[in-house]
């Protein structure tokens, strides 16, 4: 609306003081600043100047993007004011059935992938469908969710790992290799400079901000979350943006499923235990509100930066696991308490 | 039922009658500018039922709460039973003695029946809670009462009136001697009226006092002593029912002189537009009459059809329920132009140019964490974004045309609308419905929490709309507004509709009277 005389009443003035005042309470602002603070730790404890060569971060990004890909889907459905708690075991069950097409039935990825999508995202879906027509709340519904996914993984891999150690009818094992495709996903391109799954973890990022952003459903999702009453009365169709929602999440889970499938070289039924509380982590860091209606894609980008950054700096210093998790912990809170100051 | 039974006017001559309970004199009470109580004086007399009457917004619930030690008053003192008191929170008025019983009941339904009673003053022994005598007391209680009801029943299990009843006792189980009920047969039917009335008959002849808030004429003379009448934050006139026939009351409380603004100019009604035929919207829980009960009615091109009632009238449900907002619960006909329209979902509803505007926008009209732009397109998205993709640059033109003609004053497009006055927040509601291209407008209380500026820019925006050849449906429950700018008003008392007037012969006595249930 800028340059149109004839709208005195919405004027564009320069940046004053007061609007400079509003990009300091912005989320992204502040979601940056948590970086920049993580990062700054780097430069001060660089592990014996681990911290300024490009592989650490390159690596950061690469051990960051699985739990990043979930928090794409995740932060579809908190916008809504949901929660998805079946995340991480959406994930291993579609690396289990990923894992048994590949390596033991010898699927090509063309249909192998396909059906992998098709089940993380038929997961949910059933969640979403159930939370909008059936009125179950979203963390009863999803960890529900969890522990019948979890079972199911359980159930197709026979409780064991699918590995490329394949049994023979008469009980003894034999090694396959490991199939082309999870070479592929776990390389890295450009002249080994970026990691596949860093790749794949940017390409759900421009997706989900396209649906945020750019499509009418996005539009939706945010009004469902901020007022979901008065969604319903401007004619929102709040039941299929649920089932989108929550289809998304478990769209995103089997990509994650997928590329941790590749990494481990194997289908765990027990991978990804407690991966959606990392999820709801990096899209709490980066300024995603829990109450749903504000928030956005480029704020969790910065939270699995974040995350990512503290996890790498924390293990080039040798630091214990159990120190990093209190520190992981504490930064948490700090985030949160950080952007209700400025909000 | 009972030995008590209803003469036209009751007497409580016993010997408690007539000592003086409670007295607050000179009551003041602004919030911000608004002053909502000025110099009010109101008492109650041991034995006897005080009706207090007046408009929505004369002020009977801020000097009630102020009784009730929610609200602190700004000058004036309160006595009771002659001692200077001067409550800060619920819980010390209970400790007074003073009771309020809520339309809304503040029970809390998964509990036991006995644990209500005592919420908050449990009988103990060192900390421990004596359940057993607890239990004992509340049994005699609910007997005193005429409820026959296991004192270990959760409160949510039990019907209404059964859980007013428990609101009762548990006034009556720390000795409330001054119990205000506010509209406490709204969601009653007839034989558990009658119940409550036999009720309160023997709470006066304890030596309660009552002050009794109804909005139904019938009742006023059948319960109250006296009634004292509240206009615009002052008293009018205090008398014994007796005294204050029904056509006097009614003038006292609609009293102030209706200025009349040449807002609404010579109606051009055209062709019948939306038509409803025999609408009823059932209760949302079983059991209970339903809200909207029968009603048909039909709107012209050009029209606007005022929709007069007080609170509990059913006119926000019909509405509700036109809208498909209702879902199933609203049954009936309607068609839009000659066609039938499904009261199905409030989705259907915009796409055949229905358009609600409801009387809470905080609560259902407004999405307070997104923009103006994205509100005010947020119920024509079709219109901004053709196949799925958003046009921003669409959206911002579609939002600069119509807050244009709305004279919105934003900072910007993009400006949070929860950081706007309620009169921009209420042009950014009126925005969307007019983005949707509607051909029949439901307006319930446009013109709630706006600034004087602004209400009169709303109702002329309704002229304008009427003149485009919209039909218009209002509710307002500001009485002037709605002889101001009603063609013709349709009354409705308890979800029926009692009454219809042309422009010319309503007045507000006749409106009121016909909203109280008087016919």
């Amino acid at each position: 609306m800028a340059g149109k005389p004839d709208e005195p009443a919405l004027s564009t003035k320069p940046a004053t003081l007061s609007e400079l005042r509003r990009l300091a309470a912005h989320p992204a602002t502040t979601a940056l600043f948590a970086l920049l603070l993580v990062l700054l730790l780097g430069f001060i404890f660089s592990g014996d100047g681990a911290f300024y060569k490009w592989t650490t971060h390159r690596d950061a990004l690469r051990q960051a993007s699985v739990f990043g890909i979930l928090a794409c889907g995740m932060t579809l459905v908190i916008i809504t004011a949901g929660i998805d708690l079946s995340v991480g075991s959406v994930l291993a069950l579609v690396a289990v059935c990923f894992s048994l097409f590949s390596i033991h039935w010898r699927l090509t990825p063309w249909l192998a992938i396909p059906a992998c999508l098709a089940i993380g995202t038929a997961c949910g879906a059933v969640s979403g469908g159930i939370i909008a027509k059936l009125r179950i709340q979203p963390f009863i519904m999803t960890l529900a969710m969890m522990v019948f996914a979890r079972g199911l993984a359980k159930t197709v891999s026979g409780g064991m790992k699918v590995s490329t150690a394949v049994a023979n009818d008469d009980g003894t094992y034999r090694y396959v290799d490991v199939p082309q495709i999870f070479r592929m996903i776990d390389s890295r391109l450009l002249g080994d400079n970026i990691s596949v799954v860093s790749l794949i973890f940017l390409v759900c990022v421009a997706v989900s901000w396209i649906l945020l952003a750019r499509l009418r459903w996005g539009r939706y999702l945010y009004a469902i979350g901020g007022n979901e009453e008065a969604a319903r009365l401007s004619g929102v169709p709040v039941s299929a943006m649920k089932v989108l929602a929550y289809g998304a999440a478990g769209l995103f889970s089997a990509v994650a499923g997928l590329c941790q499938a590749a990494q481990e070289q194997q289908g765990d039924p027990e991978a990804g235990t407690a991966y959606e509380l990392t999820a709801i982590a990096i899209v709490v860091i980066g300024g995603t509100n829990l109450m749903g209606g504000r928030g956005g894609i480029g704020l969790t980008l910065l939270g699995t930066l974040t995350i990512g950054y503290l996890e790498k700096i924390l293990s080039i210093n040798a630091v214990p696991e159990a120190g990093r998790l209190m520190l992981t912990g504490i930064i948490i809170v700090a985030a949160v308490l950080l952007q209700r100051r400025r909000a | 039922m009972n030995e008590i039974h209803q003469s036209e006017s009751r007497h409580a001559p016993t010997d408690a009658a007539g000592a003086a309970l409670l007295a607050m004199t000179g009551i003041g009470k602004s919030f911000g500018r608004h002053r909502v109580l000025d110099d009010v004086d109101f008492d109650l007399r041991a034995g006897e039922v005080h009706v207090l009457a007046g408009e929505n917004g004369a002020g009977k619930s801020t000097l009630i709460r102020i009784l009730g030690g929610v609200h602190q008053p700004d000058g004036g003192s309160i006595r009771i039973a002659g001692r200077l008191v001067r409550p800060r929170s619920p819980r010390e008025a209970a400790g007074f003695g003073v009771a309020i019983i809520h339309q809304e009941l503040s029970l809390a339904p998964a509990m036991a029946v006995t644990d209500n009673i005592f919420l908050g003053r449990e009988r103990t022994s060192g900390g421990w809670v004596r359940f057993g005598e607890q239990r004992a007391a509340a049994g005699r209680l609910l007997k005193r009462l005429g409820l026959e009801v296991d004192p270990g029943r959760l409160v949510g299990e039990l019907p209404i009136a059964a859980q007013q009843m428990i609101e009762i006792a548990k006034a009556l189980a720390f000795d409330a001697r001054i119990i205000v009920m506010d509209e406490p047969t709204s969601a009653l039917s007839e034989p558990e009226v009658e119940r409550l009335f036999a009720r309160i008959a023997d709470l006066t002849t304890r030596g309660c006092g009552i002050i009794y808030i109804t909005h139904k004429l019938e009742e006023v003379y059948r319960q109250a002593d006296r009634i004292t009448v509240l206009r615009d934050g002052r008293k009018i006139i205090t008398a014994p029912a007796a005294e204050l026939p029904a056509p006097a009351l009614i003038r006292h409380m609609v009293g102030r002189e209706l200025v009349e603004h040449p807002v609404r100019r010579e109606p051009v009604a055209g062709e019948v537009r939306f038509r409803v035929e025999h609408c009823t919207v059932r209760a949302a829980s079983r059991g209970r009459p339903p809200v909207v009960d029968d009603v048909s009615f039909e709107v012209k091109r050009g029209e606007i059809l005022g929709i007069g009632g007080l609170q509990g009238s059913g006119a926000s449900d019909l509405l509700w329920g036109l809208f498909g907002a209702h879902g199933r619960r609203a049954t009936g006909r309607v068609k839009l132009d000659g066609r039938p329209v499904a009261l199905r979902s409030p989705r259907r509803a915009i796409r055949r140019g229905v358009a609600l505007l409801t009387n809470d926008r905080k609560q259902s009209g407004l999405v307070l964490s997104m923009d103006v732009a994205a509100n005010a397109t947020l119920a024509s998205m079709p219109r901004i974004s053709p196949g799925t993709w958003l046009s921003r640059r669409r959206e911002l033109e579609l939002t600069a045309a119509s807050t244009k003609t709305l004279h919105l004053r934003a900072a910007s497009l993009r400006q949070p609308v929860a950081t706007l006055s309620g009169g921009n927040q209420q042009k950014v509601v009126l925005a969307k419905w007019l983005n949707t291209r509607p051909r029949v407008m439901l307006l319930d209380e446009p013109t709630r929490g706006v600034d004087v500026g602004a209400k009169r820019e709303i109702y002329q925006l309704m002229d304008e709309w009427a003149r485009a050849g919209h039909a218009i449906v209002l509710i307002t429950s500001e009485l002037p507004e709605l002889l101001l700018m009603s063609d013709r008003i349709m009354v409705m008392h308890r979800g029926r509709l009692t009454a219809m007037f042309d422009h010319d012969e309503a007045t507000p006595e006749r409106v009121l009277h016909a909203a109280m249930g008087g016919s």
